[in-house]
């Protein structure tokens, strides 16, 4: 079988550019380069064909820079993307491009994801019109059919995004992903802007179009208990690293990382019991200056002199499950 | 300590008044914490600004008491508010820099957050903004003191601006979504602090949050609020355990801890009504499995099994587990 | 449903209109910019006088005041100048050529701007920067200084004065596009739309530039005023319209050296038509930035 996503050592590294003064000012030794930001540092991921995979982590750990590299809104600094074991970057252009529509993202801002000027028929038809998945003859039929499957009021289409809610905001948006019969989601906080009445109804949105359309998807998320309702595999990521990965019923009763098990510790839950909320210590340190050896030494409780110095590499612990802490050895 | 009774809030404009939160009623005696839940629209955050007399114009506060100690706060001349406030009842907000002044030094705001409540030398006052710094657990405060706000993370502001809200050690603190915007770890540390603090001090607390877990460990007490009004108040253990409003068991219901791992959630259909188009008698009906004719009329808040509840068709059996 | 859009869209207008008209300051601006758009449209039937036509003028009626009766039995409402020229037509003919003037060139540099401005942000990196440089450029060098030139260069017409005020002006559309759309840029529906692979065609002119256009049409007012006084002012110092084609600038100019001599109608009756339409139109442009434009403080 082959997998329908694989991500291979991929890294992103951010700097601003800069201006002609200023690199004078740089070569002078007058000023410090811009600093760089190591958003991805040495990721890899595979998906197979219809899985889903959840990647949770909190912010500054690279998860939304990841779904941008994989559905090709940003450039990978190092490593490379693959779709079905084909390398994107090798590809002709226009079977690249073919390949990558074939990936779509929906965002977390219903509101800023959505044309405010645009009408609705215009937002998700647009772009199979361009495609020629459909003709301007039949595009209404098509948009009807799209705002159906997401549980949208067909006969709303000509209405501007501001005259919905923000849930019926979201159905736009996966309606136009999926107007261009992608077989991938890239589920990018898609619903952690939504009321949780609302939150429900979106996750079981994607609950029913994974069986009708066989998707995969790639479900990134801050919200442990939402990426263990939806995912079959779990990655966690910390400061631009994968600390743990496994599948999810392995990784929620079994965690192996101090880092995992201070998030499913953290983890907000409906136990009514007056609990202590056993904080742990510390921030999360900035991307900019990640803390060195393993990035989480200075929270992590059981650090030991080795994890100040090297980085914890992710290793095989049990039949599919990875994790990169020293404890281990 | 504070008690309000018919809480009604309104848009008043010259077309006529838009009700954005009617009948509220809340109880709350000194260090006991209230998680006050609902959705967006839902007029949580409306509750909290009507009691601290923070509205803006259109919207005004139009019936009912405020009753904090036993003063009304709605007959009170601005100049008496004003002493109360900030000083008795604090705020924290969802955005800590709503309090903070970004082109201020922490230790100014601070010093001078104290001063204008009481007349203390600039040593005592800088004296106290260390302490309370340190209360809510920011290393070396004696430094942090003379920084401005964007040197400090989104965690750490927050921090701040709850340091600001004890300077005076209030009575009350109304905390509007403060852990929303941080992540899981950062928001686990400032809950801990502030239920340490709310222990220690004796403080009220309303929580207002649209997250039913992040006060489930936290409070005492819940008022789950929709479109405007309570629907159901009580013990956080007892509402928790066996929701009776439709509207909390389908809450409850929905959240994925509470159904099978991959399985379709058991979901409220439909969407929270707008306050300009107000579903007639109960508002939660077009969106109910259990709605009949009556309710087109609208339910009261009644006492039911120890707590406060407004439905005429309260949830008898499978109640979440 | 389509009347139902419709009433939709015609309710926001509405209620633009309304907000607008609470301000009468603007609402009187719009009044008088409505009022000199018709009579310069309307001048031929309006004017008592063709003033361009030779055969029209008496130089027996030259420097009459106002209220004077002329040899051909009109009155010189705003007297005449020393050719006997009705100054009341020469104005609003004067009009004409100002208003086309300031227009026409306020709206090439719009598009011209706002396409240079709306490309380099969606383009980014160093031909953006590339790009803003030059726009840098421009906006560094003195306005007047610069039409100067251009036009000492080509020589006067309609056609040049238009010509050196775009290139004077465009830099400023530019900026201000640029500006605009790096905000749109990074809303997640210009990334959706590049994940769609909708054309760049599509991207920038249907999403990015509805998305810029408030702030674009409130500099578009303003440099409609800017336009026309520019135009004035090079007309003024003789290097603007032709003298066959006097517009307002000009009229002012050739009054000028009639001034101390007491003569002062000539100079003064173009400068106050000047003076209104560009405080009408300015009128107008704040109250639309105070509408549009985020930035400005909302009442």
């Amino acid at each position: 079988m082959s997998n329908r996503l694989e991500v291979r050592n991929v890294s992103k590294r951010f700097s601003r550019m800069s201006g002609v003064v200023e690199r004078g000012a740089e070569l002078m030794g007058l000023k410090a380069p811009n600093p760089v930001v190591r958003a991805l540092d040495d990721v890899s991921l595979t998906v197979a064909e219809g899985e889903v995979v959840g990647i949770v982590g909190e912010s500054g750990c690279g998860k939304s820079t990841l779904g941008r590299v994989v559905a090709g809104l940003l450039q990978a600094s190092e490593g490379s993307v693959l779709f079905r074991g084909k390398q994107l970057d090798e590809m002709p252009g226009k079977s690249a491009d073919e390949a990558r529509l074939k990936v779509q993202m929906i965002f977390q801002d219903p509101s800023s994801s959505l044309n405010p000027r645009q009408r609705v028929r215009e937002i998700i038809g647009a772009a199979p019109l361009h495609h020629g998945m459909t003709t301007a003859r039949e595009l209404d039929d098509y948009v009807s059919q799209q705002m159906q499957r997401s549980g949208l009021d067909p006969s709303m289409a000509g209405r501007f995004p501001h005259q919905f809610s923000g849930g019926q905001r979201q159905r736009i948006g996966i309606a136009r992903a999926l107007a261009v019969q992608p077989d991938m989601l890239i589920c990018d906080e898609s619903v952690a802007a939504l009321d949780v009445s609302i939150q429900a109804q979106i996750l079981n949105l994607f609950l029913d179009l994974r069986e009708q359309l066989d998707l995969t998807y790639l479900f990134i998320s801050h919200d442990l208990s939402v990426v263990e309702h939806i995912s079959d595999r779990v990655m966690v990521m910390y400061l631009g690293r994968v600390v743990e990965e496994a599948a999810v019923g392995e990784l929620f009763s079994h965690p192996n990382h101090p880092y995992t098990r201070a998030l499913l510790q953290e983890r907000p839950s409906l136990d009514p019991v007056q609990r202590r909320f056993s904080a742990i210590e510390g921030e999360i340190a900035s991307p900019l200056s990640p803390p060195s050896g393993c990035h989480f030494h200075p929270r992590c409780p059981m650090a030991m002199e080795r994890c100040r110095v090297e980085r914890s590499e992710l290793r095989l612990i049990g039949p599919g499950h990875k994790s990169a802490c020293h404890l281990n050895d | 300590m504070l008690e309000i009774n018919g809480l009604k809030t309104e848009v008043v404009t010259e077309q006529g008044n838009v009700t954005l939160i009617d009948d509220i009623n809340l109880n709350l005696a000194a260090g006991e914490v209230m998680g006050l839940v609902g959705e967006s629209g839902s007029g949580k955050s409306v509750t909290g600004l009507s009691i601290m007399g923070l509205l803006d114009k259109p919207v005004q506060v139009t019936g009912g008491q405020i009753l904090f100690k036993g003063r009304d706060l709605r007959k009170l001349s601005q100049k008496e508010l004003r002493s109360i406030r900030g000083n008795r009842i604090a705020m924290i907000f969802q955005d800590p820099m709503s309090t903070l002044n970004p082109v201020l030094r922490i230790d100014t705001q601070m010093m001078e957050a104290v001063r204008t409540h009481e007349s203390v030398s600039k040593q005592a006052a800088w004296e106290r903004a260390r302490d309370a710094l340190g209360m809510v657990g920011i290393p070396s405060p004696e430094e942090r003191l003379s920084a401005y706000p964007h040197q400090f993370s989104g965690g750490m502001r927050q921090r701040v601006a709850i340091a600001i809200a004890l300077l005076m050690s209030p009575d009350l603190i109304i905390a509007d979504e403060p852990t929303t915007a941080l992540d899981v770890t950062i928001q686990a540390q400032i809950l801990s602090i502030v239920q340490k603090l709310a222990r220690e001090k004796g403080m009220a607390l309303i929580w207002v949050t649209h997250d039913l877990s992040v006060v489930a460990g936290l409070a005492e007490k819940l008022s789950v609020m929709y479109a405007g009004r309570i629907v159901e108040q009580g013990s956080t253990a007892d509402l928790l355990r066996r929701p009776l409003h439709p509207y909390t068991n389908g809450l409850i219901a929905s959240l994925p801890a509470h159904n099978e791992r991959g399985s379709r959630l058991k979901q409220i259909s439909g969407t929270t009504p707008s306050v300009a188009n107000m579903p007639k008698g109960c508002a939660f009906r077009p969106r109910c499995s259990s709605a009949t004719e009556i309710c087109f009329d609208p339910p009261a808040l009644e006492a039911v099994e120890g707590r406060l509840l407004r439905c005429f068709h309260p949830v008898m059996e499978g109640a979440p587990s | 449903m389509q009347t139902v859009m419709n009433s939709t869209k015609f309710r926001a207008g509405l209620q633009f209109i309304r907000q607008f008209s609470r301000s009468p300051l603007a609402v009187l601006g719009l009044v008088l910019i409505t009022l000199i758009v018709l009579m310069a449209v309307f001048a031929p039937y309006l004017s008592p006088q063709n003033p361009y036509d030779l055969m029209q003028l008496d130089i027996m009626d030259g420097r009459m005041a106002p209220g004077t009766g002329s040899s051909a039995g009109f009155t010189f409402l705003f007297g005449s100048d020393d050719q006997g020229r009705d100054m009341l037509s020469a104005i609003l003919y004067g009009l004409r050529i100002s208003l086309i003037v300031g227009l026409g060139s306020a709206a090439l540099a719009f598009i011209i701007g706002t396409a240079f401005g709306l490309t380099a942000a969606y383009v980014g990196g160093r031909v953006e920067n590339a790009m803003m440089r030059l726009v840098d450029l421009q906006l560094s060098f003195p306005t007047i200084l610069a039409a100067l030139l251009i036009l000492a260069l080509l020589g006067k017409s309609i056609g040049n004065v238009v010509f050196a005020i775009v290139l004077v002006e465009w830099a400023t559309y530019a900026r201000t596009a640029r500006g605009a759309a790096l905000t749109e840029l990074r809303r997640e529906y210009v990334e959706a739309a590049r994940s769609l692979r909708l054309p760049h065609r599509n991207i920038l002119f249907r999403q990015l530039l509805p998305n810029c256009l408030s702030p674009l049409v409130v500099l578009l007012t303003m440099q409609v005023a800017r336009a026309i006084t520019l135009e004035a002012t090079l007309s003024f110092l003789g290097l603007g319209v032709p003298v066959t084609e006097p517009s307002l600038g000009l009229l002012i100019s050739s009054g000028y050296e009639f001034m101390l001599s007491g003569t002062y109608w000539i100079a003064l009756f173009p400068g106050i038509a000047l003076l209104v339409t560009i405080f009408a139109i300015n009128l107008v442009g704040d109250r639309l930035r105070q509408l549009l434009d985020p930035k400005a403080a909302r009442r």
